[in-house]
C-alpha cells in the first residue's frame, strides 16, 4: 500500500532516524547502568535507605515525559542545549534509573541467605562475595531490568521528537501535523519493531550471561 | 586445640537484654571431635558462630592453636577454619571443582594446584573426579552435595572444622552413611572438629566429647559414655533419653568385656560374636536365644573367648571412661 511504498522510498531517512533514536537510548541506558547498578548494590546494605531510594525512584517514574521535557528546556537552554539531543538523553536516563536500581537491589537481596552465610563463613571479603557469588547469580535479573529500561526509553525518545531530538518519533509528529497517514504508520511500525528487536536481543544476552549452574535444568 | 574462656553473647532485644551464650568455657584437644548438643535456642549454634566470628562475642576469649582469635582479622581467620552448614550452600554459579577451590583461590593457590586438590578430595569421598569436577550443584543428589560441602571445607587443609548440623538436610539412611564416612575420614585426617547437633544419637556416634547446652549455659562436658552413664542433672538425663544404657552398648566393643580362652559350657557352634563388634549385638543375641553367655570367634572361626551377662553388667557399672577406639 501507500505506506509500504513510502517506507521503501525513504529507507535512508528511516535509517538515519533509527540511528538517532538508538544513540539517545544507548547513551541514556549506558549512563543509567553505570549509576544504577552500583546504587542498587549499595542500598542492599540498609533496608531503610533502600526503601527511600526506591520510593523516590517510583515517584520520578510517574512524571509524564512531556512534563519532564518542559522542566528541562528552560534549565538546559542556559547552556544552549534547551532542545535536542541532551534533554532527550537526560530525560531517558531518569526513566531508566528505577527499573535498573530496583532489579539490581531485588536480585541481590533474593540470593539465598545460605549462600551469603557460606561465602562469609569461608572468608570472602565483601567485594569478593559480590563479584564471585552474588552478582553472577543476580545478573539475569539485572539484565531483565535493563531490558525494561530500554523499552521504556524507546517510548520516551519517541516523544522527544517534539523537542527536536530527532529519532523515529519525527515520523509520528510530522504525520500528525501534516495529516500524513503514511508517515504516522511508518513511525509507529518502526518504533514497534525497534522495541521488539531490542527486547529480544537483550533477552538473548540475558540467557547467554546466566551462569550455567543457575539456568533452569532441562527436565 | 580450641579453648573457650567465659564466652558470652548478649543480644539487645525489644524486651530487654537476652543472654544467648552465658560464660561458656571448655577445651577441645587437637584431633578431637566435640559435639555441641542441646535443644533449639540453647546457644550451641551461636557459640559455634562466635568461633569464626560470624557473630561477635560480647565478652570472653577464644583461643585457637594458642592464638587469641581477637588478634586476627576475621576474614583471615575464616580462611583457616573449615565451615559446613546445614543448607550446604554450594554456589550454583560454580562447578563442583570451582566450589571446592573457593578457599584455596582466596589463599592464592594456582589453578593446577586447586584442581589437583579437588580431585584428591573427590577421590577421598568416593566420587569419581572425572565425573564430578565439572558438574554443577543443580546436577547433584542431596548426599553428593553434602559430601562436596565437606570437601569444600577441607580444601585448604584447615586444622579446625566447624560444622553446623551438617547432615540435617539428609534423609536418615544417607545421614548414617555420611556420618560413618566422616568418622572414617577423621581417623586419617585428625581435624579438630566442633559439630553442632540436636540429635543425641548423632552426638553419641560422632563425638569424642559432648558439650550439652541449655538456655545458653554449658551443663555438662564429657565423653559420650560418661554422659550416658552419669548425666549431670535431670535435664541431661531426659535429653539423652531413658534408654541411655542401651545407647551405651554401641560404644563398647566385645573385646573390652571378653574373657579370653574357650570355655566348655559355651557351645562353640552356637550364637557367637566377633571381638570388634559392639555390645548391641551381644544384647540382641542374649535376648533372641535366651542365653547369658556367648562365644567370641575370630574371623577365621576360632573361638578366642567368651562374653557373659555379668561381665557386661560390670563394664556398664564402671565410670564410663571407656574409649570408642
Amino acid at each position: 500500500m501507500e505506506t509500504l511504498s513510502f517506507i521503501l522510498h525513504n529507507l535512508p531517512a528511516i535509517g538515519e532516524r533509527t540511528l538517532e533514536h538508538l544513540s539517545i537510548v544507548s547513551v541514556a541506558v549506558g549512563v543509567a547502568i553505570v549509576t544504577g547498578v552500583p546504587l542498587g548494590i549499595a542500598i542492599t546494605q540498609s533496608r531503610r535507605v533502600a526503601d527511600t531510594v526506591l520510593y523516590l525512584g517510583s515517584i520520578l517514574m510517574t512524571i509524564p515525559s512531556i512534563a519532564l521535557f518542559g522542566v528541562l528546556i528552560p534549565i538546559l537552554s542556559k547552556i544552549g542545549h534547551g532542545i535536542g539531543w541532551l534533554p532527550a538523553v537526560i530525560a531517558a536516563m531518569v526513566y531508566a534509573q528505577l527499573p535498573i536500581i530496583r532489579n539490581t537491589y531485588t536480585a541481590i537481596r533474593n540470593v539465598d541467605p545460605a549462600l551469603r552465610s557460606a561465602a562469609i563463613g569461608m572468608g570472602m571479603s565483601v567485594p569478593q562475595r559480590l563479584a564471585r557469588v552474588e552478582i553472577p547469580i543476580a545478573l539475569p535479573v539485572i539484565i531483565a531490568g535493563i531490558r525494561v529500561a530500554v523499552v521504556i526509553n524507546i517510548g520516551v525518545t519517541a516523544i522527544a521528537a517534539y523537542i527536536g531530538a530527532g529519532g523515529l518519533g519525527t515520523f509520528i509528529s510530522r504525520g500528525i501535523s501534516q495529516t500524513d497517514i503514511r508517515q504516522l504508520l511508518t513511525g509507529a511500525l518502526t518504533l514497534g519493531l525497534l522495541a521488539i528487536a531490542c527486547d529480544y536481543s537483550l533477552l538473548w544476552l540475558q540467557r547467554r550471561l546466566t551462569p550455567k549452574g543457575v539456568r533452569p535444568r532441562a527436565p | 586445640m580450641i579453648r573457650l574462656e567465659a564466652l558470652t553473647k548478649v543480644y539487645e532485644t525489644a524486651q530487654g537484654p537476652h543472654t544467648a551464650v552465658d560464660h561458656v568455657s571448655f577445651e577441645v584437644a587437637d584431633g578431637e571431635t566435640c559435639v555441641l548438643l542441646g535443644p533449639s535456642g540453647c546457644g550451641k549454634t551461636t557459640t559455634l558462630r562466635m568461633i569464626n566470628r560470624l557473630v561477635a562475642p560480647t565478652s570472653g576469649k577464644i583461643v585457637i592453636g594458642g592464638r587469641d582469635t581477637d588478634s586476627v582479622d576475621p576474614v583471615e581467620l575464616r580462611r583457616t577454619i573449615g565451615y559446613v552448614i546445614q543448607q550446604i550452600g554450594l554456589f550454583p554459579n560454580m562447578t563442583v571443582g570451582e566450589n571446592i577451590g573457593v578457599v584455596p583461590r582466596l589463599l592464592g593457590w594456582d589453578v593446577a594446584r586447586r584442581r589437583r586438590r579437588a580431585e584428591e578430595l573427590l577421590a577421598m569421598l568416593a566420587l569419581e573426579p572425572a565425573n564430578f569436577l565439572d558438574r554443577y550443584p543443580n546436577e547433584l543428589s542431596g548426599g553428593q552435595a553434602q559430601r562436596i560441602g565437606v570437601a569444600r571445607a577441607l580444601a585448604a587443609d584447615p586444622p579446625v572444622l566447624l560444622m553446623d548440623e551438617p547432615f540435617g538436610a539428609l534423609d536418615p539412611v544417607n545421614r548414617e552413611v555420611i556420618q560413618t564416612e566422616f568418622l572414617r575420614m577423621q581417623r586419617t585426617l585428625r581435624k579438630t572438629v566442633l559439630f553442632v547437633s540436636h540429635d543425641i544419637d548423632e552426638a553419641v556416634k560422632m563425638a569424642d566429647r559432648i558439650a550439652i547446652f541449655r538456655a545458653g549455659r554449658l551443663v555438662q562436658f564429657a565423653a559420650p559414655d560418661t554422659m550416658l552413664a552419669h548425666p549431670a542433672d535431670d535435664f541431661v538425663a531426659s535429653f539423652v533419653g531413658s534408654d541411655r544404657t542401651l545407647k551405651r552398648l554401641r560404644l563398647i566393643r566385645v573385646l573390652e568385656v571378653m574373657v579370653a580362652g574357650a570355655v566348655d559350657r559355651v557351645a562353640a557352634n552356637g550364637p557367637a560374636v566377633k571381638p570388634d563388634e559392639d555390645l548391641r549385638r551381644v544384647a540382641t543375641l542374649f535376648l533372641e536365644h535366651g542365653v547369658g553367655e556367648l562365644a567370641c570367634v575370630s574371623d577365621d572361626g576360632r573361638v578366642v573367648g567368651h562374653v557373659t551377662r555379668e561381665a557386661v553388667a560390670a563394664r556398664l557399672a564402671q565410670d564410663g571412661a571407656g574409649d570408642r577406639g
